[in-house]
């Protein structure tokens, strides 16, 4: 197990309305209202055609597993082996993300699992989305 | 820009390479300065350009004690200097400059006098990757690959025959590394990294450095070495966070880069005679030969594995070894280029006879830069 704490995100105005969503049990990305392109991580316009008519948009939550790595190497606030995951929102934007309530080998992680969200409270603050396999507690 | 107009006309590696604990960084690209000016017969006082990626390029050029009329610091990751070649290419055809002197050095072993890390961490990589621990390039770069393997029924095995066959160029290096012969077994029983990632699958970590020279291939006739024309270049990005790729199976910087490169040379595949792809890890000759086109979405492990890039085959792949068994600093592209320029001077340790036409595919952090240089030795 490695020493330290975990590297925390520090929000920016552009990102704050994420982590105001994660600590109150929402995930959110955006949405474009004029080509409805759907995207993660936030900005204050539309990525795909640079429209600033965007709304923040509650995910489902649902997700499937993307890909993932088993790290093996020391970081911080981390016991090794643990898995470092792609999530694939059901709306198409993927995440960064660790799978919880699973066993972190590769016979557990399988890929095109379904997953849900779950929220990891960190501090006062900033309060994580994570993933786990759908229909754990 | 007009093809073969510029050239390499310096090039060379430090004079040690692996572990150079008498050297820190600076140092490192001031010697391997040295060196590929006084292979081109050159003076310092001839060279008014300066780049470099991954360290302070005004600390360069100061070090060196040039003045220089053009500075170029991109830094992008281990592609810059195939981006600064390319740049150096645009000055000097524009006039701004005639003679580049680009530097990589790099302590990456010993960590002396290093510059902290060439990749910017962007705001949003510490916010949406970093919690979830990543650290170094093993924790990030990997995470594409299972998703490949699934799409594509890529296999264990023949991910880790990338790293046998490079084995085998790097038997035929006596400056690599590593070159005792190795197999798929020992490859999948080596320590594990990042599953499914073994050590013997990710690259070296190691000191030292190169330059490259570049002018105007007019001039470069009448000076030391054999010219090495640039006939064409490419270069592209597409995000700094892994997680963001837009498909897991391909690279968009590797596939604009490598397009711009082959219509800009005027090439097609069959015109390649020696190939080298970034290798921080096994997974990136793959991406590179099907990003590039020189093999279908989904056939090159099989295409490597048959044994199509190894020695004496029809695509000679990663000649010097590669980033698994000859050298990597951190910043690996320069080594990339060396090879190709020594392949084109035919000097290599492992030449391709005849060889005319190399091609260089670089790629940068974690799929996030890419560039792309098609070298000759016919004007």
């Amino acid at each position: 197990m490695a020493n330290g704490e975990r590297e925390l995100p520090r929000p920016t105005p552009e990102t704050q309305h994420f982590w105001d969503g994660t600590r109150k049990g929402e995930l959110r990305f955006q949405c474009c209202e004029d080509c409805k392109n759907t995207y993660f991580p936030p900005r204050h316009f539309c990525p795909s055609c640079g429209s600033k008519n965007v709304n923040v948009v509650k995910a489902s939550g649902k997700a499937t597993l993307h890909s993932y790595i088993i790290s093996h190497l020391p970081a911080p606030g981390f016991q090794t082996p643990y898995a470092i995951a792609i999530a694939k929102l059901e709306e198409g934007p993927t995440m960064m993300c660790n799978i919880l309530g699973c066993e972190q080998t590769p016979e557990a992680l399988i890929i095109d699992m379904p997953l849900s969200v779950t929220f990891e409270r960190i501090n006062d603050e900033i309060t994580l989305p994570q993933f786990k396999p759908m229909g754990t507690n | 820009m007009e093809r073969n107009a510029i050239a390499i006309v310096g090039a060379s590696e430090t004079t040690e390479l692996g572990k150079v604990p008498t050297m820190s960084q600076v140092q490192l690209h001031a010697d391997a300065a040295l060196n590929a000016i006084e292979d081109a017969g050159l003076k310092l006082s001839d060279i008014d350009g300066v780049a470099t990626g991954g360290h302070n390029a005004v600390e360069i050029a100061h070090y060196l004690g040039i003045v220089p009329n053009w500075l170029d610091g991109t830094s992008v990751g281990g592609c810059s200097f195939m981006l600064l070649v390319r740049h150096a290419c645009a000055a000097i055809d524009g006039g701004l400059c005639n003679t580049v002197l680009i530097t990589h050095g790099e302590s990456g072993r010993s960590g002396l006098g290093r510059h902290g890390s060439s990749i910017f961490p962007s705001l949003f990589q510490q916010q949406f990757e970093r919690p979830y621990g990543v650290t170094r390039p093993p924790t990030m770069f990997t995470i594409p690959v299972l998703r490949y393997m699934k799409d594509y029924g890529l296999s264990e095995e023949t991910l880790a025959m990338v790293s046998v066959v490079q084995r085998e160029w790097a038997g035929k290096n006596p400056k690599a590394s590593f070159k005792d012969p190795i197999t798929v077994d020992e490859v999948l029983n080596s320590k594990m990294i990042c599953y499914p990632f073994r050590l013997l699958m990710c690259c070296l970590v190691t000191d030292g450095g190169g330059a490259l020279i570049l002018t105007k291939a007019d001039l470069a006739r009448d000076l030391r070495q054999k010219p090495v024309y640039i006939r064409g270049t490419g270069e592209s990005a597409e995000t700094p966070m892994i997680s963001q790729m837009a498909d897991f199976t391909s690279s968009a910087a590797f596939r604009v880069s490598g397009k711009n490169a082959f219509e800009s040379a005027g090439i097609s595949h069959s015109d390649v005679d020696h190939l080298m792809i970034y290798d921080a890890f096994a997974h990136l000759p793959i991406y590179g030969l099907e990003d590039l086109g020189f093999v279908g979405r989904g056939e090159a492990g099989p295409f490597i594995a048959e044994g199509c890039t190894r020695p004496g085959a029809k695509l000679p792949l990663n000649t010097n070894g590669g980033g698994l068994s000859y050298m990597h600093s951190g910043m690996y592209g320069m080594y990339a280029l060396q090879e190709g320029v020594r392949q084109m001077r035919g000097t290599a340790p492992a030449q391709v006879n005849g060889a005319e036409i190399s091609v260089v595919h670089g790629v940068g952090g974690m799929f996030s830069a890419s560039g792309t240089i098609v070298m000759t030795n016919v004007a």
